[in-house]
């Protein structure tokens, strides 16, 4: 029970001539959560990407001890999970058939046991399954991306920047579920500006800066360490 | 009375224009393919329907197993660097043992005296995998394109399957017979079964159509594709699964309109264009988006089709393909810009 759940050695990415990632190394023990923090542009949610396959990379990805599948979907299949920073919701279709299409690669008991469970973590969305998404306010349509994430039955959530644009309170309730997701046996890769609130339900950390990982360690060490809390967690504390 | 006449002509006429315009709709919305084409399914379906009718074997069973070859060669070419048992037997089972199946069952029931909704099936179930094939031939490899790279790429499908129209149906036109050929007289107006069987097909494949948007995960999943194309890519959608549903779902619309139309016109193998120009019209005026409107638009282009015929009948193709003028004009105004795709 040792083994990794995630291995990434080497991950280049470019687009175009530009390399934005120089070689990203990450491991990730199951059932934890990681969190990568660094400032915009630092390559986090290109990073996220590449694991999910969705821009090409080179480097290894080993996933659950084998390599990662090469498409989108048979990393969907194989229970890897984005949640993009933009959501990238349904808008015009209604909640309810945004949730069933979370479940697309599941079978039909599958998606009815796992519905119940998102409607009975997200009473919202329950209450809100026939408007369209693209009516919901800014922390319900994160609710619903999460919730269509979790109708896949992912192993691995890979979750870029869930408290972007949101208001204080919603962001802790969004960060709440988040490590409430954990004791349900679910890995999460976080990747977040919010570095101190991150780190705070995080088990592992790492800074990424310029595409390259610049300090990484037990998210309780990082959270102390200077040079990282005078850039990304504010002076004080 | 020539009112009425000419209003029932348009409507026939529409209910066909409305058929290849939610094709396109469809088509275009899924994957973003203009698809001119969509009038050689129509061509296909009528000229192989006429040749059944004559107890020939159609032509187009040939050009089904050709074209299943290809997309099995494109398939192998992908699979070059290793696949398993799996994709390579459904690959095997889609594009040689269908149209293996269908070639057969052909040649055993062409010479019989089939009823007409028999061979209408059969006409159908020859054009339908047609969708499939040209799909993984000419668009699959062009996934990532622009919206002008897959128009190209249709301009030089519509070429292609046009010549080989030519080739395989020679150059003469082919009428089939009508599927019914009843009369039935509503007061002063005389309303032929087959264009009865045309209201009542367009109606139940736009029925259809609703049902399977709405009811069906795979529907869903087809329209999920046409709002978020990433958001669909990551809840698992395939592009090439919703791509080969949209593209066989037009050419059984193609095939179905292609029988509904071929007792009512001569149909050349040229002719699939000039009524997929028809459609086109439908779709644009829909915006290339919206089913209902695109269904009622083409019903308004077969009834200008029909007046324009009657009072100025040199110019009626002028006045029905001017109708995407105002259009143009009017989405153009109110959209402000289109942002490039």
């Amino acid at each position: 029970m040792n083994a990794n759940l995630l291995e990434l050695s080497g991950i280049h990415v470019s687009y175009g001539r530009a390399e934005v990632l120089h070689g990203i190394s990450l491991s990730m023990k199951p059932g934890s959560i990681v969190t990568v923090i660094g400032a915009n542009g630092a390559g986090k949610s290109t990073l996220l990407n590449a694991i999910m396959g969705i821009v090409p990379s080179s480097g290894t990805i080993v996933y659950d001890g084998k390599p990662v599948p090469r498409s989108v979907e048979g990393r969907v299949a194989a229970g890897l999970c984005l949640v993009p920073e933009k959501r990238e919701l349904f808008a015009t279709m209604s909640v309810e058939d945004n949730i069933e299409l979370g479940g697309f690669l599941r079978n039909a008991s599958e998606r009815a046991e796992t519905r119940e469970e998102v409607y009975a973590r997200f009473p919202r969305l329950a209450e809100r399954r026939k408007q369209l998404a693209g009516t919901l306010s800014g922390g319900e349509r994160q609710m619903l991306a999460l919730g269509r994430a979790l109708m896949s039955r992912p192993r691995l959530l890979l979750l870029d920047e869930p408290s972007l644009g949101l208001a204080p309170k919603i962001v802790i309730d969004i960060l709440n579920i988040v490590s409430e997701l954990r004791k349900t046996g679910v890995s999460i890769l976080l990747v977040e500006q919010n570095a101190r609130a991150a780190l705070e339900i995080a088990d592992e950390g790492y800074l990424v800066e310029l595409g390259e990982v610049r300090l990484s360690g037990p998210a309780s060490e990082l959270s102390v360490n200077p040079a990282l809390m005078e850039s990304y967690l504010g002076t004080h504390s | 009375m020539i009112a009425t006449f000419l209003i029932q002509d348009g409507v026939t006429n529409g209910a066909i224009y409305a058929l290849l315009g939610l094709a396109l709709v469809l088509l275009f919305s899924v994957t973003r393919v203009i698809f001119i084409p969509q009038g050689e399914f129509v061509a296909y379906g009528a000229l192989t329907l006429a040749l059944l009718d004559g107890g020939k074997v159609p032509a187009t069973i040939s050009l089904l197993v050709c074209f299943g070859a290809i997309a099995f060669l494109f398939d192998l070419w992908s699979m070059r660097r290793g696949t398993d048992a799996r994709t390579f037997l459904r690959s095997l089972a889609l594009n040689l043992v269908l149209p293996g199946v269908i070639y057969g069952i052909t040649i055993m029931l062409a010479p019989l005296d089939l009823p007409s909704v028999a061979k209408a099936l059969l006409t159908i179930l020859i054009i339908t995998p047609m969708g499939a094939y040209i799909y993984r031939i000419a668009y699959r490899p062009l996934a990532d394109a622009s919206v002008l790279v897959l128009l190209i790429a249709s301009v030089g499908v519509h070429l292609a399957m046009m010549g080989l129209g030519l080739v395989f149906f020679g150059a003469e036109g082919l009428r089939a017979e009508p599927l019914a050929d009843d009369n039935f007289s509503i007061g002063s107006l005389m309303v032929s079964a087959q264009s009865l069987c045309i209201y009542g097909a367009t109606i139940a494949i736009i029925v259809g159509l609703y049902l399977f948007f709405e009811r069906t995960l795979l529907g869903k999943a087809l329209r999920a594709t046409a709002v978020n194309r990433l958001g669909a890519r990551l809840v698992g959608v395939r592009t090439h699964l919703t791509g080969v549903t949209a593209f066989t779902l037009a050419a059984a619309i193609g095939a179905v309109s292609g029988v509904l139309i071929g007792p009512i016109t001569t149909i050349y193998y040229d002719t699939g264009f000039l009524i997929g120009l028809k459609g086109f019209v439908a779709a644009i005026i829909g915006g290339l988006a919206s089913f209902p409107i695109t269904a009622i638009a083409a019903i308004g282009v077969g009834l200008v089709e029909a007046f324009s015929s009657f009072f100025a009948s040199s110019y009626k193709e002028v006045i029905v393909f001017g109708l995407i003028i105002p259009v143009l004009i009017w989405l153009s105004l109110s959209h402000g810009f289109h942002e490039e795709e």
